[in-house]
C-alpha cells in the first residue's frame, strides 16, 4: 500500500519535472526575453548587460535548476506586456477562477452521477432515453456557444441574470476575494458554472451508465442474484462500488480538465479569472504568463490525481494487501 | 465449455461460401443501422452536409471571398420572414454585407477540412505508438506510456493554445494565414493522440498473447509482419468508434480556438470565427449572425455524434 | 416425492432471424439427498435447464412450454419478486468460475451475513456465527480469522467453497451447480467433489449438477439425463447409463471419453456426431506434396534434447535490477525425445509444461539451459537463415480453436501463409493446390478454403491449426493441451487425426496435457510436471502402472474412476 501510494508521488514528481522542462524552454527559448524588456533604441552594451543581469549566459542546466527554484517560490519572472510579477497577476485572478471551477464541479457531480446510475440501471425506461438524447446533444454543442445561447436566453431576452462579471466581491483577507457571499455574486456564477459544468456532467453521467451496464454483466453479479440478493442490494452494494475504480480516474481527469475549460467560459462571460489572462498572454506571446500558467494548471492536474490514487486504495482490497493471494 | 449462451454451432463445411457482398446485406451491423431510425438520418444529415461543404462554391448562392459580390450596404439583413429581410439572402448577411448561408457552407469546408486532417493525424501518430508500446513492450512502452501521462495533464484545448502561442511566438505574425490552418491541425491532433495510443496499446496487449500471434511467430514471421498483418486489423474496431467522436471533438476544438480568436484568420472564416462575430451583435438584437453558424455547427456535430455512439454499440459484442 | 420436478420444458430463444429452441421437452426429476447429472456438449441446453429453474434465464430466453415443481408447488410462474425470494432460501446456485464469482471489494464475510440475514431471521453476531460454521463445514482452516478477509486473499479452491457455503447459507432444498469444478485443477476438483457429495448427503439437499465431464458423472450423481442439442436423450440411474447406454448418442459419448485405464489404439469411429470428418484418406507419402523435400537429414540419437532449461519471468519491475522479483516457471528441466515417438507433459495449471513448449518452439527464450534439435543448438542461434530453417522443421498446435486463427483473414490465406513466407512453393497456383490438398487432409474439403474462421465450430477450427501447422512440412510437432478446449467427441476425432498424421508422415511430437487419460491414449513416454520441476519421466504405461514419484501417485488416484463406463465399441481397438 505504501508501495504503491509512494509510487505514484514519485510518478506526480516527474510529471512535474518534466513540465517545469517544458515551461522553462519555453520561457526561455521561445522569443528572446531581453526583445521583448527592452525598447528599439536601447543598444547591445545594455541589452548585454541586461543578458548578464538575468543570468542568461549562464549554462542552461543553471538557469533551468533557477527556475525550478523561483517557482517553488512563486517566482515566475515578469509579464511582458505587463511588466509586473506574473505571480501577482495570476494571485490576484485565481479566486475567480477556482471559485468558478468549483461551483461547475460541483454540478458536474451532483448531477452527474445520479443520472448516469439512473440511466444504467434502467436502460430502456423513457426517463433514461431523455437523458442520453439530452447528454448527446450537451457534448454536441461547444461550450462557447452554450454560452452565448445562455446570455441570448437568459440575460439578453429574459433579463434574469447578468451576462458579465462576478457581481459583488467580499474580500476574505488580503488574498482572496469571494463572490460567494453576496446575491449578486452567486447571481453571476450560475450561468457560467452550468456552461462550464454541462460537458463534464455529460461525460461523468455516459461514463458510469457504460460501467454500470458493464458490471452488470459480470459473474459476481450473476451470482448476487441467484442467493436472492434484492435488486436495491444488487445496484447500491455490489454492482456501483465496482464500478468506481474507473470511474473515479476519469472523473479526475474530467475535474482537472475544468480549469483549463474555463479559459472559453471565461471569455464568454468575461469573467475576470486567469483563463482571460491567459488567452490575451497567447495573443500576446506573454511567454512568462504561458509557462507559469501551464506550471499551475499541472500542478492542479497531478494534485487531483494524486487524490484519485488515494482513493482506489480506500476502494479496492486488491491494492492494500502487497501480494496477490494468500 | 459451458452453454450459457445458446449458438447455433458450426455451419456445415460443404455450403458454398457467401460472397462479401451478400455477408454484407445479411449482417447484424447493417441491420442494426437500418433499424435505428435515428442513425439513418444522422447519417444522411452527416452525408448532405459533408457533401454540401465540398462543393461549396457550386452550391452556395455566394462566393463570401470575392470582395466583388460583397457590399457594405447589404450589411446585417436580417433572415427571410423578418422584416427588413432580402429575398437573395436566405440567413440573412453578416456585418460586412456576406451572405451568411454561403458563409456557414464555406465555414463548415474549412472545419471539416480540419478536422479530418487533425484526426487523421491523431490517429496515424497514436494507432503507431500504440501498436508499438503494446506489442514490443518493457522499456520501449514504459517510455511511451509516460509520455503519454505527461500529455494527458494538458487538456485538449490548453495544449492547443499553447502550441498556437509558441507558433506565435516562433513565426511572429508573418504569413499567418498560410500556415494557421496547419498549425491548428498539428495541435489539434497532437492532443488527442493519446486517446489512440492508449486504446491500441490496451487491445494490442489482448491480441499478441492470442494464439494466432504465437503461431505467425512459430512460423517465424518478423514482428512488423505480425503487427501490421495481424494485430492492426484487429485492433481497428474501437480505432474506428473513437476516431468518428473525436471528429466531433476536432471541430468544436476548431471552433473553440477560432471563436478565442487564435484559430483560423479571419480572411477565411469558419464557423468558429463566424460566431465569434457574431457574439459582437447579439446584444444588438441581431441574433441570427452567431445563432445560424452556431446550429450549422451543433447540427454536423451531433451527426456525427449520434453516428460514433451507434457504432460504439453495434460494435461492442456484450451489449447485443 | 421428489424436490424438484421438471415437467415438459422447452425454453426459447428468440432472435432477429428466427427462433432458437435451448432445450425441448425436457422432464427431470430430483431427490432430497440426490444428485442429478446433466451431462451434455457445447449446445445441448444444459444449461439453460438450470437457468430456468433457478429463474435466471438470460434475455431473451422464455419458458414456452412446461413447468416447473418445487416440493409440490409450481414455480415457474411465479412473479418476479416471489421467484427472488426462492433463490438462495429454497434453491442455491454454485457456478463456474470461484475468481469471478465473488464479489472483490466485499470482505467474506459481509457477503455471506448479507446473504444469511436475507433469508434467516438472525441477529449480526448469530449470522456471523453461523457464517464461521458454514465456512468450517466446506472445509475452509481458520474460518474465524479468515471470513474477515477479501476473496482475492483465496486460492481458486478455497474461492468455490467460499461460494458453495454462500449456496447453502440458508440451507437450501434444491442445489444446482453449474461446472462446478471445471475450472479447477485435478486435485482440487476431487476436493470439492468429494465436498459436494458429503453436504448433499448431510443436509439432505437434492443436487443438479450441470457438467460435460464424464468423470463427474460417474464420480458423483446417482441418476444422470444426457442431452444433445435441446433434447434429453436418455436418462436413468447413472450406473445403468454409462455401465448400459441404450441410446446411439449416449453410446457414442460414452465411447469417446478417454479411460485413464486402458489404452485404445484409436478411438471407435461414431457416425452420430455432427461436423465428423470424411473419412480419412490415404496418401502415398512418396509422390504427395506433404512427403516431398522431407528431405531431413537423419539424426543420431534423440531429436530434441533439453538440458537444464530454466525459464524466469519478472512478476515485479524494477529500474534497479536487483529490486526486481521473479516467478521460476522452469527450474532445470532435462528430456529427450527421439524420432517418431509422441512425448507427453502433464501436469496442473502452473506446472510449466505450456512454458515448455514456448521455449522449445522459440516464443520465450530461456534463462538457462540448452536445447539441441537435430544437433542444433535452440537458445543461442542467432542466423537469421538458421532460424528460419529451425522454425520450418517445428511446428505448434495451440490450445483454444477461437483465438489460433486470425478472425480477419480467409482461411486460404491463413494456411497458405507459412508456404508463401518460406517459399515452399513457386506460384500461386501450385500455393492454392497445396492449400486445397491440406483442407481435404485434414477432413475439411476444399470449399473451407474461402470461408473466414468465424464460420466453424471449434473442431473444424482446430482442424484448420493442424492444416497450418502441417504447411510447413514439418518433423516436430508441438501439441499445447489441442484438445482441452473441445467437446469430448470432437477430442476424440482430433486425436485420431493425430495419430494418423503421426504414423502417415513419421512426425514426432511433443504432446502437453492436463488430462492423464488423453495423455495415456496419445504418448509412449511421459514426463510429469509440478512447480516448474520435471519429477519423473518413465514409458507411459510404466507411469500408470508403477508410479515412481508420490505426486504422480497421487495425481493418478485423484482422476475420476471410470470403471464403470461401457466398454462397447471400444473392444477391437484396446490394446
Amino acid at each position: 500500500m505504501f508501495g504503491f501510494i509512494s509510487r505514484r508521488i514519485a510518478m506526480a514528481l516527474v510529471v512535474m519535472f518534466v513540465v517545469a522542462l517544458i515551461s522553462f524552454l519555453l520561457f526561455r527559448f521561445v522569443g528572446d526575453p531581453v526583445n521583448q524588456m527592452v525598447g528599439i533604441e536601447t543598444t547591445p552594451e545594455q541589452r548585454e548587460a541586461l543578458r548578464q543581469r538575468l543570468g542568461l549566459n549562464d549554462p542552461v542546466l543553471v538557469q533551468f535548476f533557477r527556475y525550478v527554484l523561483g517557482a517553488i517560490q512563486f517566482d515566475f519572472g515578469n509579464s511582458y506586456q505587463f511588466k509586473q510579477p506574473v505571480a501577482d497577476l495570476i494571485g490576484r485572478r485565481l479566486p475567480a477562477t477556482l471559485e468558478l471551477s468549483f461551483a461547475s464541479a460541483i454540478f458536474a457531480l451532483l448531477l452527474g452521477i445520479p443520472m448516469g446510475v439512473y440511466t444504467g440501471l434502467n436502460r430502456d425506461s423513457w426517463l433514461s432515453k431523455m437523458f442520453l438524447s439530452v447528454s448527446l446533444v450537451g457534448i454536441s454543442l461547444p461550450t462557447f456557444f452554450i454560452g452565448i445561447l445562455f446570455i441570448f436566453f437568459f440575460s439578453v431576452t429574459l433579463q434574469w441574470l447578468p451576462s458579465f462579471g462576478r457581481g459583488e466581491v467580499v474580500a476574505l483577507g488580503s488574498f482572496w476575494d469571494t463572490g460567494f457571499l453576496t446575491i449578486s455574486g452567486l447571481k453571476a456564477i450560475i450561468l457560467p458554472a452550468i456552461t462550464l459544468g454541462l460537458y463534464q456532467m455529460t461525460l461523468i453521467m455516459r461514463l458510469i451508465r457504460a460501467e454500470m451496464l458493464e458490471v452488470m454483466r459480470t459473474d459476481h453479479i450473476k451470482f448476487a442474484r441467484a442467493r436472492g440478493l434484492p435488486n436495491r442490494s444488487v445496484y447500491y452494494i455490489h454492482a456501483l462500488k465496482n464500478t468506481m475504480v474507473p470511474v473515479i480516474t476519469i472523473t479526475g481527469l474530467q475535474l482537472g480538465s475544468i480549469i483549463a475549460f474555463a479559459i472559453i467560459t471565461e471569455t464568454v462571460f468575461q469573467w475576470p479569472g486567469m483563463g482571460i489572462l491567459f488567452l490575451q498572454a497567447v495573443q500576446n506571446v506573454d511567454i512568462p504568463i504561458m509557462a507559469a500558467y501551464l506550471l499551475l494548471t499541472a500542478f492542479i492536474f497531478v494534485f487531483i490525481n494524486l487524490i484519485v490514487d488515494i482513493l482506489y486504495v480506500v476502494i479496492d482490497p486488491r491494492l492494500r494487501t502487497e501480494r496477490g493471494r494468500a | 465449455m459451458t452453454d450459457n449462451t445458446p449458438t447455433v454451432s458450426g455451419s456445415e463445411a460443404s455450403e458454398a461460401p457467401r460472397s462479401a457482398m451478400a455477408r454484407f446485406l445479411d449482417s447484424d451491423l447493417l441491420h442494426s443501422f437500418l433499424s435505428s431510425k435515428v442513425t439513418v438520418l444522422a447519417a444522411f444529415t452527416t452525408v448532405v452536409l459533408m457533401l454540401a461543404a465540398l462543393f461549396a462554391p457550386l452550391v452556395a448562392p455566394f462566393n463570401p471571398f470575392d470582395l466583388a459580390q460583397i457590399s457594405i450596404m447589404d450589411a446585417r439583413i436580417p433572415p427571410i420572414g423578418m422584416e427588413w429581410s432580402d429575398p437573395r439572402y436566405l440567413l440573412g448577411t453578416d456585418d460586412q454585407g456576406r451572405d451568411l448561408l454561403s458563409g456557414i457552407l464555406y465555414g463548415m469546408r474549412i472545419s471539416l477540412a480540419v478536422g479530418f486532417l487533425s484526426v487523421a493525424f491523431a490517429a496515424v501518430l497514436g494507432i503507431s505508438l500504440g501498436l508499438i508500446s503494446g506489442y514490443v513492450g518493457g522499456r520501449t512502452d514504459a517510455i511511451i506510456m509516460r509520455i503519454a501521462e505527461v500529455q494527458l495533464t494538458f487538456p485538449a484545448i490548453l495544449l492547443a493554445l499553447l502550441i498556437d502561442g509558441i507558433a506565435n511566438g516562433i513565426f511572429g505574425n508573418i504569413d499567418r494565414e498560410t500556415w494557421a490552418i496547419w498549425i491548428l491541425t498539428f495541435s489539434i491532433g497532437l492532443s488527442f493522440w493519446v486517446q489512440y495510443a492508449r486504446t491500441v496499446r490496451g487491445s494490442t496487449l489482448v491480441e499478441k498473447n492470442k494464439e494466432y500471434v504465437q503461431a505467425a511467430r512459430v512460423i517465424g514471421i518478423p514482428a512488423w509482419i505480425i503487427m501490421i498483418r495481424h494485430v492492426l486489423p484487429n485492433v481497428l474496431g474501437p480505432v474506428l468508434v473513437i476516431a468518428t467522436i473525436n471528429l466531433a471533438l476536432a471541430i468544436i476544438t476548431e471552433a473553440t480556438l477560432s471563436f478565442l480568436g487564435v484559430g483560423v484568420p479571419s480572411t477565411q472564416p469558419s464557423l468558429g470565427t463566424l460566431i465569434r462575430i457574431g457574439n459582437d451583435f447579439l446584444f444588438s438584437g441581431e441574433w441570427w449572425i452567431a445563432i445560424f453558424p452556431g446550429l450549422a455547427l451543433a447540427i454536423l456535430v451531433l451527426a456525427v455524434n449520434l453516428l460514433g455512439d451507434w457504432l460504439r454499440d453495434a460494435l461492442n459484442p456484450k451489449l447485443r | 416425492m421428489s424436490i424438484l420436478d421438471i415437467r415438459g420444458l422447452t425454453v426459447e430463444f428468440p432472435s432477429r432471424k428466427d427462433v432458437f429452441t435451448a432445450s425441448r421437452n425436457v422432464n427431470l426429476s430430483v431427490d432430497a439427498g440426490k444428485i442429478l447429472g446433466v451431462v451434455g456438449e457445447s449446445g445441448a441446453g444444459k444449461s439453460t435447464v438450470g437457468n430456468a429453474v433457478i429463474g435466471l434465464l438470460e434475455n431473451p430466453g422464455r419458458i414456452a412450454e412446461g413447468e416447473i415443481h418445487l416440493d409440490g408447488k409450481r414455480i415457474d410462474n411465479l412473479a418476479a419478486e416471489s421467484m427472488r425470494k426462492l433463490r438462495g432460501k429454497r434453491i442455491g446456485m454454485i457456478f463456474q468460475d470461484p475468481l469471478t464469482s465473488l464479489d472483490p471489494l466485499q470482505t467474506i464475510e459481509f457477503q455471506l451475513v448479507e446473504t444469511i440475514r436475507l433469508h434467516l431471521p438472525l441477529s449480526k453476531t448469530e449470522a456471523r456465527a453461523h457464517a464461521v460454521d458454514l465456512l468450517d463445514q466446506v472445509g475452509i482452516p481458520n474460518p474465524e480469522e479468515r471470513i474477515a478477509q477479501y476473496p482475492h486473499q483465496f486460492s481458486g479452491g478455497m474461492r468455490q467453497r467460499v461460494v458453495i457455503a454462500l449456496a447453502l447459507c440458508a440451507d437450501p432444498e434444491v442445489v444446482i451447480a453449474d461446472e462446478p469444478t471445471t475450472a479447477l485443477d485435478v486435485s482440487i476438483q476431487a476436493q470439492i467433489l468429494k465436498l459436494m457429495k458429503r453436504l448433499c448427503e448431510e443436509k439432505n439437499v437434492a443436487m443438479v449438477v450441470i457438467t460435460h465431464d464424464m468423470g463427474v458423472i460417474a464420480d458423483l450423481t446417482d441418476h444422470v439425463a444426457v442431452m444433445y442439442r435441446g433434447d434429453l436423450v436418455e436418462y436413468g440411474e447413472s450406473k445403468q447409463v454409462l455401465g448400459a447406454p441404450k441410446h446411439p448418442y449416449t453410446q457414442s459419448l460414452i465411447a469417446a471419453v478417454p479411460r485413464p485405464d486402458v489404452k485404445v489404439h484409436r478411438f471407435p469411429q461414431v457416425d452420430y456426431i455432427e461436423g465428423s470428418a470424411k473419412p480419412f484418406k490415404q496418401i502415398d507419402i512418396g509422390t504427395h506434396w506433404l512427403g516431398k523435400a522431407r528431405d531431413y537429414k537423419s539424426v543420431d540419437g534423440p531429436l530434441l534434447d533439453v538440458k537444464d532449461i530454466t525459464m524466469k519471468f519478472l512478476t515485479k519491475d524494477a529500474w534497479i535490477s536487483k529490486n526486481r522479483q521473479y516467478f521460476t516457471a522452469l527450474d532445470k528441466v532435462s528430456f529427450d525425445i527421439h524420432a517418431g515417438e509422441t512425448f507427453g507433459l502433464v501436469g496442473e495449471s502452473g506446472s510449466g509444461k505450456s512454458t515448455m513448449a514456448r521455449v522449445i518452439t522459440g516464443l520465450y527464450h530461456p534463462a538457462g539451459g540448452t536445447a539441441h534439435f537435430a544437433g542444433q543448438e535452440l537458445t543461442s542461434l542467432k542466423d537469421k537463415k538458421q532460424v528460419l530453417a529451425m522454425r520450418r522443421q517445428m511446428q505448434m498446435i495451440f490450445q483454444d480453436p477461437f483465438s489460433s486463427l486470425n478472425s480477419r483473414m480467409r482461411v486460404r490465406d491463413i494456411v497458405a501463409e507459412p508456404i508463401k513466407f518460406h517459399k515452399l512453393a513457386s506460384t500461386n497456383s501450385e500455393v492454392n493446390q497445396i492449400v486445397d490438398d491440406l483442407l481435404e487432409h485434414v477432413g475439411l474439403g476444399i470449399a473451407a478454403a474461402a470461408k473466414f474462421p468465424h464460420e466453424f465450430s471449434g473442431g473444424q477450427r482446430q482442424r484448420i491449426s493442424i492444416a497450418r501447422a502441417l504447411a510447413t512440412r514439418p518433423r516436430f510437432l508441438v501439441c499445447d493441451e489441442p484438445t482441452s478446449a473441445l467437446d469430448v467427441s470432437i477430442q476424440a476425432q482430433i486425436l485420431n487425426l493425430l495419430k494418423d498424421l503421426q504414423d502417415e508422415l513419421g512426425l514426432t511430437m511433443l504432446f502437453i496435457s492436463h488430462d492423464l487419460a488423453v495423455i495415456r491414449q496419445m504418448c509412449n513416454r511421459t514426463g510429469v510436471m509440478r512447480h516448474g520441476q520435471l519429477l519423473e519421466v518413465a514409458d507411459t504405461e510404466d507411469l500408470f502402472d508403477k508410479p515412481q514419484h508420490a505426486y504422480t501417485r497421487e495425481l493418478l488416484s485423484l482422476m475420476p474412476s471410470m470403471d464403470g463406463l461401457s466398454r462397447q465399441n471400444l473392444e477391437e481397438e484396446l490394446a
